[in-house]
């Protein structure tokens, strides 16, 4: 009922490339984005700013450049964690450097600066494939890692070794440091990632996403169509890149405030990996999704016991959280093998239907 | 401007300035080895503008070696290849694409997870140019492009009679389908020369019928050079223009489908002959 598409036809090509060619996809989105900007931010407490949402929001973002690679392009990278390494350290870099540059555009190079290097271990890629390929991302993940740790330049010599974010005005509104404000914070990463997204949105349907898919389903007949496997190949890594540099940046500037080399090891990539994969490959949706279960359910799961007063040891609960959360992520792919954006996907299909299923 | 569509201008071949007739591709002297083993010895033939012709031969003859000589998946050891009339060897397939020769696999050989939109959509991939900072923005310049080759594509489809599928994965779609969306994305690319590797394998009666009728009709009102290989006899005899006949790599015959049945080398090469 709720969800009928009858009578909603289209009469031109360009209804039909529509982002939302049926019409309740568009009030959905709607009505989320309403409370995205407007009713949580107003109800929020300051801790679900900084342990749900902010994070839900970074995570998301990395996957979806992860989701690029891996999801849209079919090439398998473990190196994620360090790619955000590189757009967070070059971030850090182009603010020390020129402390009045304005923090969006510093971010925006930062991402330029980890899709060079993207491309230069996507060079692989064009000889290998598979396991093979993820083998050499992995060598990506732990050179830049020690190059993090080893390279004093990047870190501006400092005798801690880690990053610090110092406090960085926009507009004279502090957006990024200590004296941040988490809602402002929040509305920048939300700010950020809703234009990300939309891009890559755009990006995925049109001819350069529909070359990356060729490529992922079959690069013989891809190259066939006329495709170069080259620059289709070397562009996912560098479009993704580009998004989990900038995850990375935002990651350091607008959340933890300060990091250490080893904040970009392998359990980072892991994560965004995870999310990638449980949120659904080669879909948009999934990202959030999948950043919902992984790093939010967590710390739902935390703070659970203490508001319904049951006492219980705070390692307890959290043996009891990983416990949950890891049975939660082997059911759910033992039921959709596809991720959550699949699952909604059947939903959705359900609900175009009901209540008549025939 | 607005008038209906001519129905010729369905399927149009790259426009290559060759007069029906004259020669489109020439294959001189061409071998193919792999190690020791020789795949295609000293073969010569050649295409001309318009027509069908056939490559037949039994198993394991070279006919598909020869099909991946002339788009660039092999590289041949010796001869050459000329097509409109430049000389080529060593060339990558996406160039081949460019120079105007599509082709469909002996197994489909189809993007599984995208629609048969997409699919026949990547077809014309080559033709499209918009960069990533219009892909970005899409509206503009970018959806402009897309809905112009969108409509090319729609005018395949109705072609190929596959609306219905138009947003179906290909993955789910049933074989004698996917054959027909294979053969709509290499007819996207609009080519000179199309090349057909076994276009009715494990087809019903049905499903060739059609696809004989759909193979006449891009090479009868558009005049694409079609050069397809085939198992079925009675298809290539009654199709082809021309027929060439492979056999262990070597050609056998080579003329019109009548003289070609007739040959006793290339009976001996169906039949078998006692030794």
């Amino acid at each position: 009922m709720l969800y009928r598409t009858a009578g909603q036809f289209k009469t031109s090509y360009h209804a039909d490339h529509a982002l939302f060619p049926v019409k309740q996809d568009a009030w959905l989105l709607g009505i989320i984005l309403i409370f995205a900007y407007a009713i949580i931010p107003m109800t929020a407490s300051e801790f679900s700013f900084n342990a749900l949402l902010i994070p839900v929001l970074i995570y998301a973002l990395a996957a979806l450049g992860l989701n690029i690679l891996t999801g849209y392009a079919g090439q398998l990278s473990l190196g994620t964690g360090a790619f955000m390494g590189v757009g967070a350290y070059a971030c850090f870099k182009i603010i020390t450097a020129f402390p009045d540059l304005n923090i969006v555009v510093a971010i925006a190079l930062s991402g330029f600066v980890s899709a060079a290097v993207g491309v230069a271990f996507g060079l692989p890629s064009l000889r290998i494939k598979g396991f093979y390929l993820a083998i050499t991302t992995l060598a990506a993940q732990f050179f830049l890692v020690w190059l993090f740790e080893k390279w004093g330049w990047l870190y501006n010599y400092s005798s801690s070794g880690a990053i610090q974010v110092p406090n960085i005005k926009m507009f004279g509104i502090t957006v990024a440091g200590p004296n941040a404000a988490p809602v402002t914070q929040y509305y920048f990463v939300l700010g950020v990632v809703t234009l990300v997204t939309w891009f890559a949105i755009n990006i995925t349907r049109g001819r350069i996403g529909r070359m990356w898919k060729a490529v992922r389903d079959m690069d013989i007949a891809a190259e066939l169509v006329g495709i170069d496997l080259m620059k289709a190949k070397l562009s996912a890594f560098a479009v993704s890149s580009y998004i989990v540099g900038v995850a990375g940046a935002l990651f350091v500037f607008l959340w933890r405030g300060a990091a250490e080399p080893n904040l970009f090891d392998i359990p980072l990539s892991f994560r965004v990996l995870f999310i990638a994969i449980i949120g659904g490959l080669g879909s948009i949706l999934g990202n959030y999704l999948g950043a919902m279960l992984i790093v939010a359910l967590p710390v739902v799961l935390g703070t659970l016991p203490g508001m319904l007063g049951i006492p219980i040891q705070s390692a307890t609960v959290e043996h009891l959280n990983v416990m949950i959360v890891g049975a939660t992520i082997i059911l759910f792919l033992v039921v959709e093998p596809h991720g959550l954006a699949r699952f909604w996907q059947i939903i959705r299909e359900k609900l175009i239907m009901w209540p008549f299923p025939h | 401007m607005n008038a209906p569509l001519e129905h010729t201008e369905i399927v149009a071949a790259g426009d290559d300035g060759i007069a029906p007739g004259e020669l489109l591709m020439d294959v001189r002297n061409v071998s193919l080895r792999f190690g020791g083993v020789k795949a295609i010895t000293d073969i010569s033939f050649n295409v001309k503008k318009g027509e069908i012709r056939a490559i037949i031969g039994p198993n394991g003859a070279g006919k598909t070696s020869m099909l991946n000589v002339i788009n660039g998946f092999y590289t041949p050891q010796e001869g050459s290849i000329t097509f409109r009339g430049v000389e080529r060897r060593a060339m990558k397939p996406h160039h081949a694409v460019r120079q105007g020769i599509a082709r469909t696999f002996q197994n489909v050989a189809l993007f599984k997870g995208m629609s048969t939109l997409d699919n026949i959509m990547a077809g014309r991939s080559v033709k499209m140019h918009r960069g990533l900072g219009w892909q970005m923005l899409w509206h503009g310049p970018a959806l402009q492009e897309e809905i112009a080759h969108r409509e090319k594509v729609e005018e395949i489809i109705d072609f190929l009679e596959i609306q219905h599928i138009r947003r179906t994965p290909v993955g789910k779609l049933p074989y004698g389908l996917q054959k027909r969306v294979e053969l709509g994305r290499a007819l996207a690319m609009e080519p000179s020369l199309l090349l057909l590797d076994e276009p009715m394998a494990g087809m019903n009666l049905e499903e060739k019928e059609d696809m004989s009728r759909f193979i006449l009709d891009v090479n009868g009102q558009r005049g694409t050079t079609i050069c397809l290989i085939e198992h079925d006899m009675g298809v290539v005899m009654d199709l082809s223009d021309r027929v060439v006949v492979l056999d262990y790599g070597k050609k056998i015959a080579d003329g019109v489908p009548d003289d070609v049945k007739s040959d006793q080398q290339v009976i001996d090469a169906y039949l078998g002959v006692a030794h």
